[in-house]
């Protein structure tokens, strides 16, 4: 017997029970529809992970301050000042592995203009930063050496903070406030969008370092950083750098032995892993609620077909009377339990794409819609169609031809 | 002329637990080409179970049949399948058609087993339906026809493939008067086109269209007009 003339019988067979064949297909229309737009919203997820780690530039490595004993009082991680400029200028000198380091700290304030005012963090660094964060000038100039080194009062500004005092104005050359100071805007950056933290990465103004160290910030050295952002040379250089900081900082601080250094070194390899892992845990949550509903949906096919079978006892005693093998019988059960499940699969992709999109145009979330996961949830029902339907085409394919056709 | 049907010795016993029943008792009987059989006898007599034997659907405990010269008893249940297909016809008491499928796919469906591609199948079986004189009424399903016309269609479908030999279980038994008359004339228009026609009644004006009466009894066979 020729496939076509079985697909047909098969598609006869759903059509006069539409109804139930719908219901049955419910089943996996739900579970492959849920598992298309939770996949869907789940790689936009780690699309949009993956941008906003992206953005923090690439090969970084942060060395905050430790916690320092100072009179019985343990101050958190960060909290202390532990690291200098000293430090920074070390690090490039002497770690064979590090591309470019800077230092910043790091404070916060209201920064004024003419009638307008807006809090913001406020960033102390050097040109070098803006090269590790791979972090672009939109408007006017970046910061300089020569500003570093005079402590000239220049800032650029985030985005948002251009946004928020300027309007559509230009800001370049004007004098903003900050903490009461007067500065020269020499620069807008270009827009970052958000950190991983979820933290808007242009509500942000940078001085000069050591504008910053004088001015700004409240420490008992001004040759203090509050942190390090340090780029490595590759990828591949990212620990060789990180143990080489290490070493040099110990050394540096005079840590040996069981003594709890004052620093700590971060890579953002280590975000990244975190990130991946977690991205890993949702696809396993994935499978499980795929597999649980292919499943369910499964075992409702399989009752399904069992009732058909037991339904078309007689048709099947007609058929193998007039000369069906027991094969021509089984594959035209499966052929319906297949087409059920494909059908279902087929709806459950539309209705599961659908959804992704709606979710994706109502919270203004990136959904991303893979060929690879529509032909994954594509064979999956194929396949849940085989394996339930093959119980109920066996029982089919081995009914004895009197007995059925005798069936009332 | 050739023996179509050479049954020898038949034993049929069916077993329930442990009890033993012996529906057929060792029937021998010959059937030629072209002839047209009735087969009589009481209720339980054992008709019904030799007609399963004779359409392959059953086999027998012990005996021989050959059909056409093939010794079935050898054969396994795909080749019985296909023997059924290409040698044999049924026209059964209950029609047994496939519902809400038009007549001429209903007629079709020996031939879709038979691996015939659609436009040689179609042609051949509106040929049968012409036939049996129901031209006209290919697009209709079973439901839509009257009881002898849905005999009708089962007997265009069991000539459809050019069996060797029709098999009917009472195929008048849910029948009227008037029906039973057109489908016995139909019959014997049939049989005088060569076609060998083995038909099981109660009925003995309907054992009466046929040229040779087989009767049964117990197991048995008490009569035979030849
Ligand atoms: N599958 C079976 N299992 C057990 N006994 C059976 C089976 N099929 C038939 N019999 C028995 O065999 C005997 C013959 O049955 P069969 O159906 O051949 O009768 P029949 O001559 O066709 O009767 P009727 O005219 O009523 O159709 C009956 O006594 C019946 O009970
Ligand atoms: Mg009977």
């Amino acid at each position: 017997m020729d496939f076509l003339q079985t697909l047909k019988i098969a598609l006869r067979a759903l059509r006069t029970n539409k109804m139930r064949s719908f219901l049955t297909m419910l089943g996996i229309i739900i579970g492959i529809a849920s598992v298309i737009a939770m996949m869907a919203v789940g790689s936009g997820a780690s699309y949009v992970i993956s941008q906003q780690i992206a953005s923090i530039g690439s090969n970084i490595i942060l060395v905050i301050p430790g916690s320092t004993t100072s009179g019985g009082l343990r101050t958190g991680s960060g909290g202390a000042q532990t690291l200098t400029s000293d430090d920074v200028k070390a690090i490039m000198a002497e770690c064979p592995s590090v591309d470019l380091a800077s230092g910043t700290v790091r404070s916060s304030g209201q920064v004024v203009y003419g009638n307008m005012n807006w809090s913001t963090v406020i960033m102390g660094g050097t040109p070098e930063l803006f090269e590790i964060r791979e972090w672009g000038i939109a408007n006017g100039r970046g910061i300089t050496q020569q500003d570093v080194d005079g402590a000239v009062k220049v800032c650029l500004l985030g985005q948002t903070v251009a946004d928020n005092l300027f309007g559509s104005a230009d800001p370049v050359g004007n004098i903003v406030r900050i903490k009461k100071i007067p500065f020269t805007v020499i620069g807008v950056l270009e827009r970052k969008g958000q950190s991983p933290q979820g933290t808007d990465q242009d509500d942000t103004l940078f001085v000069p370092l050591r504008t910053a160290q004088r001015n700004l910030v409240r420490s008992q050295h001004t040759n203090n950083v509050g942190a390090l952002i340090v780029k490595a040379k590759s990828k591949e250089l990212l620990t060789k750098a990180e143990e080489e900081i290490n070493s040099l900082l110990n050394q540096r601080h005079r840590i040996t032995g069981g003594k709890e250094p004052d620093f700590s070194t971060r890579n953002l390899s280590e975000i990244l892993a975190v990130a991946e892992q977690s991205s890993k845990a949702m696809s396993l949550l994935l499978g499980a609620v795929a597999s649980i509903s292919l499943i369910v949906g499964g075992i409702g096919i399989m009752n399904i077909m069992l009732v058909s079978v037991t339904e078309r006892t007689r048709e099947i005693g007609i058929r193998m009377a007039i000369g069906a093998k027991k094969n021509d019988i089984l594959l035209q059960f499966m052929t319906e339990a297949v087409l059920l499940t494909m059908l279902g699969g087929l709806i459950g992709i539309a209705l599961g794409a659908g959804g992704a999109m709606v979710v994706s145009r109502m919270l203004e979330w990136p959904t991303l819609i893979s060929f690879q996961s529509i032909s994954i949830a594509f064979v999956f029902s194929g396949a849940v169609g085989i394996f339930f339907g093959f119980y109920p085409a066996r029982k089919a394919a081995g009914l004895n031809p009197i007995d059925a056709l005798r069936y009332e | 002329m050739s023996k179509v049907i050479a049954l020898t010795d038949i034993r049929r016993v069916f077993t329930m637990g442990d009890q033993q029943f012996e529906a057929l008792k060792g029937v021998s009987y010959s059937i030629s080409a072209g002839e047209f059989v009735a087969i009589m006898g009481a209720s339980g007599s054992g008709k019904s179970t030799c007609m399963n034997i004779l359409g392959c659907l059953d086999r027998p405990t012990s005996g021989q049949y050959l059909l056409d010269g093939l010794d079935v008893g050898a054969m396994n249940t795909n080749q019985l399948a296909d023997i059924r297909n290409k040698k044999l016809g049924f026209v059964f008491q209950g029609f047994n058609l496939l519902a809400r499928t038009p007549a001429v796919e209903n007629v079709e469906l020996p031939l879709v087993y038979a691996g015939l591609h659609s436009r040689e199948r179609r042609e051949k079986a509106l040929a049968a339906m012409q036939q049996v004189g129901l031209a006209g009424k290919e697009n209709n399903h079973p439901s839509q026809l009257s009881g002898g016309q849905q005999q009708r269609v089962a007997i265009a479908r069991a000539l459809v493939n050019n069996p060797a030999v029709i098999l009917a279980d009472e195929p008048t038994g849910n029948l009227d008067s008037s029906s039973t008359a057109e489908i016995m004339s139909l019959f014997t228009t049939l049989n005088k086109q060569g076609i060998t026609i083995i038909m099981v009644t109660h009925e003995h004006d309907v054992a009466a269209y046929a040229g040779r009466q087989i009767t049964f009894r117990d197991g048995n066979i008490i009569g035979d007009t030849k």
